[in-house]
């Protein structure tokens, strides 16, 4: 495409799909860019051989058929011109022109390569969400992995990553998770659950405001009982044993806080794979490019602020899915449509036409998410009696012993200070997976989620390629 | 090495010179770890400890080898191709 587009959707997951499509009958200038290679985004992540004619809906999925039609719609709008579909395309920077017009960086992905720019009247920000982690002793020996890691390897590869499992962290997600190793045949240990789960009643009230999830639950639920897999509740990791990779994990009571309580560890032994989950992390760096207005959300998620449109404090630039609170695929399919066609009125001029279903959706299932958010909290007491040697930042290796030394001693407070002192957020991830931590050692919590979830690019780029992009704008 | 062929939904891609048929939906960390048997590949730094899949969606780049000579790659993002030279340990990007 090379005019400006009139609309750019950011995102191939549950949002975004539904936001291309939605955006395409209103306008024949859509791009739908996606740094996977395929569409579905991480609810509906798939092999190749899923989207062939006739491929059974793979075993894992929920709402197959609402993906089907999603990516039917799309087809359509491609094969009339009317949309382009980027794959494998990273979008490194955003940022708002003079003109109003805003201009998308692109790199190739996974290699980083080729920054090309991109200009769009408006752009549909789909980007997900990634797990949010918490450090504990051992979490960086090979076989401990992200909760959503272990589901993302299922879904594509049919097999787990292992063969004995333990899931750990909090929220409904384990059970997904857990759910995925034992269709793809391996074995679940038991699930540990940090909260008590008070005051949630999953079949109650707010289950039954969205019936879809009561359903899940129910499934995920029967099937742990057939297989006899122990969901425990108030149980944290508090240590993962192994030389050269996982081995046995050690798991304790949690008290109100969450932090483990000394002397009640039980060893769990022959594991092999440990998934570990503490809700999600909104990508949120984009956002921040942009300039756009951000708050933060129940689950002390960095989320974007929209108005009843979907539409972000930067004119032009709208918000769909996990950036705007963290509330599932249905939700996130809800605000897609309703962000798809007000991005195509704003473009044409014409209002969007307003759908109370999408509207009611959206706020059935951010009801239904607040109340899940509410019994399923990081705990606040994490750090309360890890052992001082854990690695805290992954990338750079730094313990929490040198954290709570240059907080205490040099008194750095905020994690722009402690990154600078100690270099924890400075690595590959560019402080991603440490900053669920890295925040907690921060007095001010807005400030200090801004802070870790601001990034100049999307991805770390070589020196090369920032080199020839420099050429390229000149 | 042997120079069988590899079977129709196989590809043969080499990991630290050994040779291995995996495949064709696997990425190269998958790779690693179901036909390669190993957990960890990257040798941190400071530690020089093993690391390998974490996020697993191209997010936390604990999973970094060197394909076909390029240096630094995100394993859980590459899919294996036909002949691909995979590398392990240390990564200096
Ligand atoms: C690993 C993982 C697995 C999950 N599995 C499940 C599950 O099985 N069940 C469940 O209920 N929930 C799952 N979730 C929660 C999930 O986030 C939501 O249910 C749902 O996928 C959110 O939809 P979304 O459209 O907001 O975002 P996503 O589905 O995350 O889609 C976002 C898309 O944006 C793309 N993207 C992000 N940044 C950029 C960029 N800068 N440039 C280009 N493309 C970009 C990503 O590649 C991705 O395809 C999972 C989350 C994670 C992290
Ligand atoms: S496992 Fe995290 S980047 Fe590959």
């Amino acid at each position: 495409m090379s005019e400006i587009a009139a609309v750019v959707v950011i995102g191939a997951g549950p949002a975004g799909l539904a936001a291309a499509a939605e955006a395409a009958r209103g306008s024949d200038r859509v791009l739908l860019v996606d740094a996977g290679p395929r569409l579905g985004g991480q609810f509906w992540r798939h092999g190749a051989k899923d989207d062939l004619p006739q491929a059974p809906a793979p075993r894992w999925h929920h709402g197959w058929d609402t993906y089907l039609e999603l990516r039917t719609d799309l087809e359509r709008a491609e094969a009339a011109g009317r949309l382009e579909h980027l794959a494998s395309t990273h979008v490194a920077a955003l940022d708002v022109r003079e003109d109003g017009l805003l201009a998308l960086h692109l790199a190739l992905s996974p290699t980083g390569e080729q920054l090309t720019t991109l200009l769009a009247e408006t752009v549909v920000l789909c980007p997900g969400a990634y797990d949010r982690q918490l450090p504990v002793a051992g979490w960086t020996l090979p076989g401990v992995m992200a909760a959503g890691g272990v589901q993302a390897f299922v879904k594509v590869q049919e097999q787990v990553p292992g063969r004995r499992v333990l899931l750990a962290g909090t929220g409904p997600f384990l059970l997904a998770a857990a759910a995925s190793v034992l269709q793809a045949g391996g074995e679940v240990a038991a699930i540990c659950e940090s909260g008590d789960l008070t005051g949630w009643v999953p079949r109650g009230a707010s289950a039954a405001l969205v019936p879809g999830k009561g359903r899940e639950g129910a499934q995920y639920a029967a099937l742990l009982v057939r297989h006899r897999v122990p969901y425990l509740r108030r149980r944290v990791v508090s240590r993962i044993h192994g030389t050269d990779r996982v081995e046995s994990v050690e798991i304790s009571r949690a008290d109100d806080r969450g932090a483990q309580v000394p002397g009640t560890a039980q060893v769990l032994e022959d594991i092999d794979v440990v998934g570990l989950g503490w809700g999600f992390v909104p990508q949120a760096e984009l956002l921040l490019q942009a300039g756009a207005a951000s708050r933060l959300d129940v689950d002390g998620s960095l989320v974007g602020v929209v108005d009843g449109e979907q539409a972000s404090s930067v004119p032009g630039l709208f918000l769909a899915g996990e950036i705007t609170g963290v509330t599932g695929a249905s939700g996130a399919v809800a605000e897609g449509r309703i962000a798809g066609r007000a991005a195509a009125g704003r473009v044409s001029g014409r209002a969007a036409e307003s759908s109370r279903k999408d509207a009611s959706a959206r706020s059935r299932h951010r009801l239904f998410a607040s109340a899940m958010h509410r019994a399923h909290p990081a705990p606040a007491g994490w750090a309360d009696s890890l052992d001082e040697g854990t690695v805290v930042c992954r990338c750079e290796e730094v313990t929490l012993a040198e954290i709570t030394a240059a907080r205490d001693e040099l008194g750095a407070r905020d994690p722009r200070s402690l990154k600078g002192v100690t270099r924890a957020g400075m690595g590959m991830c560019q402080g991603r997976i440490c900053a669920a931590a890295m925040t907690c050692f921060g007095t001010d919590p807005l400030e200090a989620a801004r802070t870790t979830a601001k990034r100049p690019f999307a991805l770390p780029l070589t020196l090369g390629t920032l080199a020839s992009a420099e050429e390229g704008t000149e | 090495m042997t120079s069988s062929p590899a079977p129709d939904d196989h590809v043969r891609i080499t990991v630290d010179d050994v040779p291995l048929s995996v495949p064709v939906r696997r990425t190269v960390a998958a790779a690693l770890m179901l036909e390669g048997r190993q957990a960890g590949w990257r040798v941190t730094r400071r530690a020089g400890a093993e690391r390998g899949l974490f996020c697993g969606i191209g997010v936390c780049y604990d999973c970094l080898a060197t394909v076909d000579g390029r240096p630094g790659l995100r394993t859980c993002l590459v899919q294996v191709a036909d002949g691909m030279d995979v590398r392990t340990g240390t990564v200096d990007v």
